[in-house]
């Protein structure tokens, strides 16, 4: 299952679930990557290190997640004026705008041929590169504004409307651009970047026992997946495991988030489909959710609630006759707006057929999480690569094939009911015992991953640690950075106005994708 | 022309100006009530009004006059459809002026400027949703003329005024070729007061809007008038469809003094509190439809009434 090239030189890395490591040289980095597209791997992401002060060299690293471990590839480039190295958008088209980040970030290139910047939008000089080591990120630049190049689409009676960033609703940043004929859509393109806020360099001047804060900031509707991964990656860099109790709390916070999410969600997509009692009914739920969670791990959004070691709050006395009635109650309610939903002529004329993402293009373009199971990709964290405490409780995987926005509606449902499930299997078996173990400070230079499936999708955490208890580098990702290309052919054929439907039914992370 | 109805026309007007952001409340506090929300007072429009009369004028820096015009060009249109309308009374000097057919031209004049407004400013969203309003406009017009044919087929006349007279004069039970048309014009009612399931008069997407696309560069007193005259508007069609159809209660002529006056106000009141409490029922329950669903949509309507007027031939009823 390893490609050859690299299969002797594999070794062993600290994650949360079995992960290997190897270091390439240039050609290397390609036939790696081509030949894990040929074995049909899902690129992950990757970033890129400024180690000029260690080794006089940057560095660019790839994970890939194969059937049941976690690549990470690492190339070594030279340090000159302009360090390059070959481009994976061919073999992974979802590596192309996380590699214009990284240009944007470290000035490391690509040989590809869109130079066009992705997260910086004027907001630092050209020639600066923030995530550099010799950079002061304190330092505030004028903003000097240029038009960016949108492709633009010729033909007879074809125009533009551009969307955004600042929009109708209370929204975050993005801007979409349009090319139309009358109402249908031929090509969206998708600009984002607004909300870019410098979270690697920001990791830089934490410490290992305080990553986890910021890393639950870096898109707040993901603040355990991101947490939780922080943790799992500076806990298997120290080789302390989490006492069981907390692992299994912090299952079940992570499975609150994602049943509040996807409430959240089926409300918003009946409300922009004009069916507005939907979503002051799943509002409802969800708040009922929030208190509940306000009640059990002390915070309504669970900031802070997963913390290294263990979590910060161990259950109240009340907590398990709450929760078990509080879940039927949560069951019983779903089910019957998921009758209301499904019976409903007009919503479904909505939903069916709208936003239609085929399989075929889901598998090139790298679809992962609820998108991608909705389109027929069957993968999640906690299916493929169990990590405790869901190596012991079996989580089905819900899977549609259609791809449309019915499809996703259909995921968010089945995926509530499974949730609900996992959450009882969860508080039948709460081991007693401590919630918090001691995490010692990591020897410095070690390399270490965290991945969490999310309710979007995986989430990942890699923590490079330094002297004394900080932290070198910490790259996170978030699953929008494969899913937001995705819209741009889900879109395709579509129109206008059905667009804002089809964009709520991915819900994307705006901040999660800017960094 | 006496004195007395010159008042009696004046009060029609006032009581139309007056009580429209009223109705349209109503209806707002009615589809929160059956979303399972807590309700906003049903004055809201009114503080609104005044909020925005207050405020200062932001105005686009490519704006035309037309662009400041349409406003109270809007406003005067809808309070002239106001004043032909028998809302309470059918002595109306001013209904003697302008027939049913000329009322839907009154209609398509404001159409007609707001659009052109719309895509004065010159942003992608005001002539997206001009394009859209032509599309349901030009959809709806012939769909309503129908439903208005079935009426004058059966009173002989196209003014307003006399249908009513007409139907005083014969109160008959629902005439089955109208039962056709009140259908018909529910849903024409709906599609041109920009309602679900043709707009979403609450959204915030700005990529499905069509009344609300047009209004975006609105702002201040030109937007309170432009709300004030969609409030006009969709009790203007209210009162056309209580004329058409349930026209009991309204003062006719040589029977309205005060007290049948007073009378005729107070079950206007009634009617529109059922009519709004209908409306927001049919729109707590659909969703939006797809825009090209909206042609089939306008179609079942022009062919519910044209069935109106088969059966109306066929039957003679």
């Amino acid at each position: 299952m390893w490609p050859d090239v690299i299969k002797d030189q594999l070794t062993l890395l600290a994650a949360n679930m079995p992960a290997r490591r190897v270091s390439v040289d240039r050609q290397q980095w390609l036939e790696v990557a081509r030949a894990l597209r040929a074995s049909d791997v899902q690129f992950l992401t990757m970033w890129g290190a400024d180690d000029r002060d260690r080794d006089h060299c940057f560095r660019i690293y790839a994970v890939y997640l194969l059937a049941h471990d976690v690549l990470v590839v690492e190339h070594e480039i030279a340090e000159t004026l302009t360090p390059t190295y070959p481009s994976l958008a061919t073999t992974f088209p979802a590596a192309a705008r996380m590699q214009r980040a990284v240009y944007d970030l470290l000035g490391i290139a690509t040989d590809e041929s869109d130079t066009r910047n992705w997260l910086r939008h004027e907001g630092w000089p050209e020639a600066l590169f923030p995530l550099r080591r010799d950079v002061d990120a304190k330092h505030q630049y004028p903003i000097d504004s240029r038009p960016y190049a949108f492709v633009p689409v010729d033909g007879d009676g074809v125009h533009e409307i551009a969307v955004g960033p600042v929009h109708a609703g209370t929204i975050e940043p993005g801007h979409f651009r349009f090319s139309v004929v009358g109402e249908k859509i031929l090509r969206l393109e998708e600009r984002l970047g607004y909300t870019h806020k410098g979270i690697a360099k920001c990791f830089e001047g934490q410490t290992q026992q305080t990553g986890h804060r910021l890393a639950a900031r870096i898109s707040g509707d993901s603040a355990v997946a991101f947490s939780w991964a922080y943790c799992a990656a500076i806990e298997s860099i120290t080789d302390r495991s989490c006492p069981v109790r907390a692992t299994t709390l912090r299952a079940l916070a992570l499975e609150h988030e994602r049943i509040a999410n996807h409430l959240g969600d089926l409300g918003a997509l009946g409300n922009d489909a004009g069916f507005a009692f939907g979503l002051t009914q799943f509002s409802r739920l969800k708040e009922d959710l929030l208190q509940t969670n306000q009640l059990i791990f002390g915070a309504r959004y669970l900031l802070d609630y997963v913390v290294p070691g263990g979590v910060a709050v161990d259950l109240p006395d009340h907590a398990h006759g709450l929760l078990v009635g509080f879940y039927f109650t949560l069951q019983r309610a779903v089910a019957e707006l998921r009758a209301i939903y499904d019976e409903h002529d007009g919503l479904q004329d909505r939903f069916r057929e709208s936003g239609r993402l085929e399989q075929s293009v889901a598998q090139q373009l790298g679809a992962i999480g609820l998108a991608g199971r909705a389109s027929g990709i069957s993968r999640d964290l906690r299916v493929d690569h169990p990590w405790p405490p869901y190596d012991k409780l079996g989580p089905n995987l819900v899977i549609e094939s259609k791809g449309d926005v019915a499809a996703r509606v259909q995921v968010r449902f089945d995926e509530i009911f499974e949730s609900i499930r996992l959450c009882h299997a969860l508080l039948r078996e709460v081991p007693a015992g401590p919630i918090q173990g001691c995490i010692p400070a990591a020897e410095p230079e070690r390399l270490g991953l965290g991945l969490v499936e999310g309710w979007r999708g995986p989430v990942l955490i890699a923590l490079q640690t330094g002297p004394n208890g900080t932290i070198r580098r910490c790259h996170a990702h978030d699953p929008s950075w494969q899913n937001w290309p995705l819209i741009e052919y889900a879109v395709l054929g579509n129109i206008v106005p059905d667009f804002p439907l089809i964009n709520k039914s991915f819900n994307l992370s705006y901040s999660g994708q800017d960094g | 022309m006496g004195v007395i109805s010159l008042v009696r026309q004046f009060s029609v007007v006032l009581l139309a100006v007056a009580l429209a952001p009223l109705f349209a409340g109503w209806i707002a506090q009615c589809r929160a009530w059956l979303q399972s929300r807590s309700a906003p007072p049903l004055v809201q429009p009114y503080r609104m009004l005044r909020k925005l009369f207050n405020k200062d004028v932001a105005l686009a820096k490519d704006a035309s006059p037309l662009f400041r015009a349409t406003p109270y060009i809007l406003f005067g249109t809808m309070v002239l459809a106001a004043a032909i309308i028998p809302s309470i009374a059918t002595d109306l000097p001013f209904a003697r002026v302008a027939d049913a057919i000329a009322l839907i031209g009154i209609f398509a004049t404001a159409r007609v400027f707001l659009s052109l407004a719309a895509m004065d400013i010159g942003t992608a969203f005001g002539t997206m949703g001009a394009r859209r309003d032509m599309m349901v406009g030009f959809l709806a017009e012939p769909a309503l003329l129908m439903v208005l044919f079935n009426a004058f087929l059966l009173s002989g006349s196209t003014a307003l005024p006399s249908l009513v007279e007409a139907y005083s004069a014969h109160p008959l039970s629902m005439n089955p070729s109208l039962t056709f048309a009140a259908v018909a014009f529910v849903m024409v009612l709906l599609a041109e007061n920009s309602r679900i399931p043709i707009d979403n008069p609450t959204t915030h997407l700005e990529l499905t809007m069509i009344h609300e696309a047009m209004v975006l560069e609105y702002s201040a007193r030109h937007l309170a008038l432009v709300e004030w005259a969609s409030d006009l508007k969709l009790f203007n069609y209210a009162c056309i469809g209580f004329a058409l159809f349930i026209p009991w209660g309204i003062a006719t002529h040589g029977a309205d003094g005060g007290l049948a006056l007073l009378l005729a106000v107070a079950v206007l009141i009634v009617k529109l509190l059922l009519a709004g409490a209908a409306l927001a029922l049919v729109e707590a329950l659909s969703a939006k439809l797809r825009i090209f669903r909206a042609p089939e949509y306008l179609a079942m309507a022009f062919l519910l009434a044209v069935l109106g007027l088969l059966v109306h031939i066929l039957l003679g009823a």
